[in-house]
């Protein structure tokens, strides 16, 4: 039977199909369904870890005891695992263990547009590229089998394309795997320097051989050989070749990015007369040609920025664009925001009109730096936020100290935020670290997290409590406010900022596009009162504008949350009737 | 058959996810090969959204580019105009004619360009507006102008209207299945 199928739920079906047992992993854009779809297959064990490190380590012991393991997350947080993945590589695999991995090429919704492959590269393991949803499910359990039979893990690359595409899959049966006996081996899981040393050359060796397993594997196939033109590409750019070119070119599709083969590569290389490489991103195969002597052409005439599509392969090869038409006025941009109702707003105002440095973090409140808040001076990596207000305040002192603030989500903190909290408890700077618990994992789509008392299939569980937890880290001043009251925040804000000690505010409410938040009726303004002062719009709700002098609000996304009623000291803003 | 292409444009939250899902289910049906190729993630808050349909008899690529779309579904006015260049020569711009302003408009740092589709007009270009929002209140849920914008698109369609009816059956809840086939009449009948 053919299904429609996104991407990131195909590969969902691989693992299923491989007969995997456990798979944890941390949301992340493009990356995030992978472990949602497979947590619909009653056979496999999924969770939300709190972090990728955690992830990739709960597969490392879940291979370890024999089972086929997996775990899921985006190119960043590739980074955040990449301690165990780099000795992984030393003590191979029991049962089969596979790392998914998603690129995001004009970063849609990442903070840089980092190559993962330089890490299969560095890591010196196998990586599978896709380049739809059918071979995303093939390429899954093609990454099991070459994992069990070379002792390795295996990364498969994913881009925001493959993952977030829906094409064809053929759907096939599931094959249980038997559990694999346990025996205690520290030659082999035991990466003290003396075993270790004895690891690195199988390692070595392993590599090779999987270079020749690149020679031959039908997972790299030459179509088309002989024409004048060849074309050497990988994932999506083989889809922009192939729309562009159909058969009229040569093309290496490579499937195995990581070892690339060398012969296949030459003897590709002989029977053309021009060779080009298409890869987005970095130069990575091209790279690897100049090795081996093979002369190509690539990013002198592409771009390592941004996505490509037929168009900028066109253009690239001087081929005709089709005509198009434009309008002549200026179009606005229409950039995401903080939704009507966010409860991060309250907070963020009161942070803007008291003119806070704020250290932000990765979530849905990075959109507070936007107009008309402009509330944030910073936004690096999960936890940095926490880790950085420290450094800021140590090199500021109390001039930093009485004015800055970081903030980061309950998620975030779990994942990489309660470390830096540690080291401000530990090395006493006087922070201010604000913890904006909406109580989901917002920016992803509402993935469950360690405080909000639910595991990713929505059964009850162990919630961590953040008052207890700052308190034991070390914080004697916490305090939690509700973000829609103003006032109350202020006077948090600014009471904290003042004390000679560090403290955590938690400003609390439910991200209100959960189900179990219900709306308020819309509020309305009164056109008699309203003067059309504006203070209103200085929150940046959605569901505000001004129309013929006096504020409007659009009933259609009102929720109710009776922040701007705070702002209006003319109470020309009306709570609305049920 | 040479590959079509639908775009399918508008601001996040209003349900463009449900139009491409009932379109790859039918076009599948149809037994042609398809692609559909959407945005996640931010797609919840406010921001211009896209999603391309493409279907054939074998489809590469997942995306549209300028100058390729037979087909452009816009939600809104300023979508509409904002992704015209994709259209191809002789293609069609279906859109609801709801306007919805965007935070540069609301905090006053750019207009409304209140007259872009009879710019777009007055250039040649063929635009079907439809005032779909008032239509899918009529079906019973404004949330059904994606049902009602299906409708008007199988107008265009070499594919029967109890193939679409068909496709809606399976692609949304039995408890909503009533209002969506109205809205889709209402779009059809427009």
């Amino acid at each position: 039977m053919k299904k429609l199928m996104l991407g990131n739920e195909a590969i969902a079906r691989g693992l299923y199909e491989a007969g995997v047992k456990v798979i944890s992993s941390y949301p992340g854009t493009p990356s995030t369904e992978i472990t949602e779809f497979a947590a619909k297959y009653d056979e496999i064990y999924c969770e939300w870890a709190p972090n990728e490190k955690v992830a990739a380590e709960v597969a490392f012991g879940a291979s370890l005891r024999g089972v086929r393991s997996a775990c899921a997350m985006k190119h960043v947080g590739l980074n955040v695992a990449a301690d165990p993945l780099f000795t992984l590589s030393y003590t191979g695999v029991n049962g089969g263990l596979v790392i998914f991995v998603a690129d995001d090429p004009a970063m849609h919704s990442s903070q840089n547009e980092q190559d993962s492959r330089h890490y299969a590269i560095a890591a010196k393991v196998p990586m599978l590229e896709p380049a739809d949803s059918s071979e995303a499910k093939e390429f899954t359990k093609a990454a099991f089998n070459i994992s069990e039979e070379y002792d390795t893990p295996v990364i498969v690359r994913m881009c925001t394309r493959i993952a977030h595409s829906q094409s064809q899959v053929e759907l096939e049966d599931r094959v249980e795997k038997e559990l694999l006996p346990y025996e205690k081996n520290p030659q082999k899981y035991i990466m003290a320097p003396a075993n270790a040393v004895k690891r690195h050359p199988f390692v070595e060796e392993r590599t090779e051989k999987l270079r020749h397993l690149g020679e031959t594997s039908n997972l790299n196939r030459v179509e088309n050989d002989g024409k004048e033109i060849g074309i050497i590409c990988s994932g999506t750019c083989y889809q922009y070749v192939k729309e562009v070119f159909g058969d009229t070119v040569s093309v290496l599709k490579l499937g195995i990015v990581n070892p690339l083969p060398v012969d296949l590569i030459k003897n590709f290389a002989a029977n053309v007369e021009k060779l080009y490489v298409i890869e987005e991103l970095d130069g990575i195969i091209e790279s690897h040609l100049k090795n081996i002597g093979v002369d190509c052409i690539g990013k002198e005439m592409f771009s390592p920025l941004g996505e490509y599509n037929q168009s900028v392969i066109k253009a690239a090869f001087g081929l005709e664009l089709p005509e198009t038409v434009s309008a002549d006025s200026n179009i606005p941009v229409r950039p995401p925001v903080m939704c009507a109702g966010c409860p991060h707003r309250g907070l963020f105002y009161t942070l803007s009109k008291n003119k806070i440095t704020v250290l932000g973090d990765i979530g849905c409140y990075t959109l507070g730096s936007a107009a008309p808040l402009f509330a944030l001076d910073s936004t690096l990596c999960m936890g940095a936020s926490v880790s950085g207000i420290h450094g800021f305040n140590k090199a500021g002192g109390k001039e930093s100290e009485g004015k800055t603030v970081c903030v980061i989500g309950d998620s975030t903190f779990m994942h990489s935020g309660m470390t830096g909290l540690v080291n401000i408890a530990y090395n006493g700077s006087n922070s201010t670290v604000i913890i904006l618990d909406n109580s989901i994992t917002g920016m992803t789509g509402h993935q469950q997290n360690p405080t909000t008392g639910y595991t990713i299939k929505g059964e009850p569980a162990a919630a961590v409590n953040l008052e207890e937890l700052c308190k034991s880290l070390g914080i004697k001043r916490v305090r939690v406010v509700d973000p829609y009251n103003l006032k109350e925040c202020e006077d948090a804000v600014l009471e904290e900022l003042k004390v000679a000690e560090p403290s955590v505010i938690i400003s609390r409410r439910p991200c209100m596009l959960l189900k179990y938040v219900k709306a308020k009726p819309a509020v309305k303004v009164n056109e008699d009162k309203c003067v059309g002062c504006k203070m209103c719009m200085k929150l940046g709700c959605p569901a505000i504008s001004m129309k013929n002098g006096k504020a409007k609000i659009d009933f259609t996304q009102c929720v109710g949350c009776d922040v701007c009623t705070q702002m209006c000291r003319l109470g020309a803003i009306e709570k609305g009737e049920r | 058959m040479e590959t079509k292409n639908i775009m399918i444009v508008g601001v996040g939250g209003q349900g463009s996810l449900l139009a491409s899902k009932l379109l790859g289910k039918l076009l599948t049906d149809e037994g042609y090969d398809v692609k559909v190729s959407e945005v996640h993630g931010m797609s919840q808050r406010g921001g211009s959204v896209v999603t391309y349909v493409r279907f054939g008899d074998k489809v590469y690529s997942p995306v549209i580019s300028s100058g390729e779309a037979d087909f452009i579904i816009s939600f809104e006015k300023l979508e509409a105009a904002r992704h015209a260049s994709c259209l191809k020569k002789g293609g069609k711009i279906i859109v609801n004619t709801q306007a919805i302003d965007p935070m540069p408009v609301i905090t006053g740092a750019a207009v409304y360009p209140d007259e872009v589709l009879n710019e777009l007009k007055a250039k040649g270009v063929f635009v079907d507006n439809i005032d779909a929002l008032s239509l899918a209140t009529e079906a019973g849920n404004a949330k059904s102008v994606n049902i009602v914008l299906m409708g008007r698109l199988a107008k265009y369609f070499d594919i029967s209207y109890d193939k679409w009816i068909a496709a809606i059956e399976k692609s949304v809840k039995p408890q909503f299945v009533g209002i969506n086939k109205k809205a889709f009449d209402l779009g059809y009948n427009y």
